[in-house]
């Protein structure tokens, strides 16, 4: 039998935990840098330079890059041909995030009823989202996503004769009312079909890819394109004081939907849109 | 650069734009910790730090490491605190600093009271940390990051974003650079 240890789990999440909150992933800092060549508003550079400086300063010293270490979004695909060992498996992950958060000094954002909000003090629960796959692995990608950004975000369920149009104009419109609170440049997540919670779940999923990688939907890819050059003709610029940065990607993932339907979801995130994964294998053992 | 030491009794020569380093003390409250001062204010009671030309900074640090003032320690968004600055502006708060626009609710009041809401770089918390060089706990340790805390800040940057005359630069700015759209 092809086992995976939920601790492996456990200490994958805790590692991911680390690099996502104190590293800027490579896409995100290259497209600050590409920023601050584009940038036509003086004090916009100046800001870009020192969220470069923020990037550095915070892989040097062993700090968070920024103060709001998120809620833990955790994106599991398992393997349908492996067997998972050891305790159960969000319980693992909780208590990767638990110790990562203790251990690296993150601040503890999560509140356990919405309404009494008294804080769990470990940063758990993370959101987790589980899926089968073909396969003997178990693929793990973690997002600790800032709530300055989520605050941000918008879905509508839009009728299918608004097309494209209806689309673009709601993504535009949400990035408008964003303005400067999400932390601009920000990365725009959307997703497009499914039902409500599908659209949702595809525009947080969105967020975890790469920034310099085009969906692979050629029509998708274009639809990402001409939303960045929208986005960055608004004005809103870095922090909101007006510019030419104020996205530093596009991410669009669709998914087939309803004939009465077109649902959409934008899911706004801020300039060091935390993305981290990884592949787990199963472990050789001998006796199997 | 201007160098601002709080308290601040007059806020009157600082326009949109200005570039500004804090230095000396501010208090930090975000959303838990503001509910209990509206509660203090409504119910007649003093605020748990003087409020006269008192700079309040909306964040909620990362626990400091052993040895070390704080963690990462940037600005949170502000429009969260819109609903529950006003009396903090009449009881003498002089400036706030976060990230992201104010209500029309506030900017009358800051025009009304001579406060200046600055913007400090949201996101940049580790950068902000470096300025922040002492920190002790004043009141509702139990909120966690959400706890009022006096800052001891030198060179602590951040920019004029809303002036006394009620002058946003998310407008003058998003006006500048704005080119058509959709």
């Amino acid at each position: 039998m092809v086992r995976v240890s939920t601790e492996q789990i456990k200490r994958a999440v805790k590692r991911l935990c680390l690099q996502a909150n104190q590293e800027l992933t490579p896409d995100i800092l290259d497209g600050l840098k590409r920023a601050i060549d584009t940038e036509l508003s003086p004090l916009g550079k100046d800001i870009l330079d020192q969220l470069i400086v923020n990037a550095k300063l915070s892989k040097d010293n062993q700090m968070a890059l920024c103060q709001d270490t998120g809620m833990v979004v955790v994106f599991v695909e398992v393997g349908q041909g492996i067997f998972l060992s050891g305790v159960y498996i969000e319980d693992a992950i909780n208590q990767g995030i638990r110790e990562a958060y203790q251990d690296y000094y993150f601040r503890h954002s999560i509140v356990a009823d919405p309404f009494n909000r008294e804080n769990t003090s470990d940063n758990t629960p993370a959101v987790i989202h589980t899926r089968i796959v073909p396969g003997d692995h178990v693929r793990i990608r973690l997002s600790p996503k800032g709530f300055g950004s989520e605050n941000m975000s918008r879905l509508t369920m839009l009728k299918p004769a608004q097309g494209v149009d209806g689309v673009k104009q709601f993504v535009l419109d949400t990035v408008r009312g964003a303005g400067g609170n999400p932390c601009p440049p920000m990365v725009v997540g959307v997703g497009i079909g499914g039902t409500m919670e599908k659209a949702a779940q595809l525009s947080k999923e969105a967020l975890l890819r790469p920034v310099n990688q085009d969906s692979s939907i050629a029509h998708i890819a274009e639809l990402e394109r001409d939303l960045l050059a929208s986005i960055n003709r608004l004005g809103i610029g870095p922090q909101g004081f007006g510019g030419t940065s104020t996205a530093l990607g596009v991410n669009v993932e669709t998914f087939p939907t309803h004939i009465a339907g077109l649902p959409v979801a934008v899911n706004i995130s801020c300039h060091v849109t935390r993305h981290q994964e990884i592949i787990i294998y199963p472990e050789v053992n001998p006796d199997d | 650069m201007i160098e601002l030491a709080p308290p601040l009794m007059d806020t009157s020569f600082l326009t949109v734009g200005d570039q500004v380093t804090f230095n000396g003390v501010i208090y930090t409250a975000r959303d838990a910790a503001h509910q209990r001062l509206i509660s203090l204010l409504d119910t007649g009671n003093e605020l748990p730090f003087p409020a006269q030309g008192g700079i309040i900074y909306y964040v909620g640090p990362c626990p400091a490491k052993p040895g070390e003032v704080v963690g990462s320690a940037g600005p949170t968004t502000s429009s969260r605190m819109d609903s529950m600055t006003v009396p903090l502006l009449q009881a003498g708060i002089k400036g706030m600093i976060g990230k992201g626009e104010r209500s029309q609710e506030v900017i009358d009041a800051m025009k009304c009271y001579g406060a200046v809401y600055f913007a400090a770089i949201g996101g940049a918390g580790a950068l902000l940390a470096q300025s922040i060089k002492k920190m002790e706990l004043v009141a509702y340790p139990e909120l966690g990051p959400e706890a009022i805390y006096r800052m001891e800040v030198k060179d602590f940057p951040a920019i004029v974003a809303i002036d006394g005359q009620g002058r946003s630069i998310y407008e003058i700015g998003r006006q500048q650079y704005e080119s058509g759209g959709m």
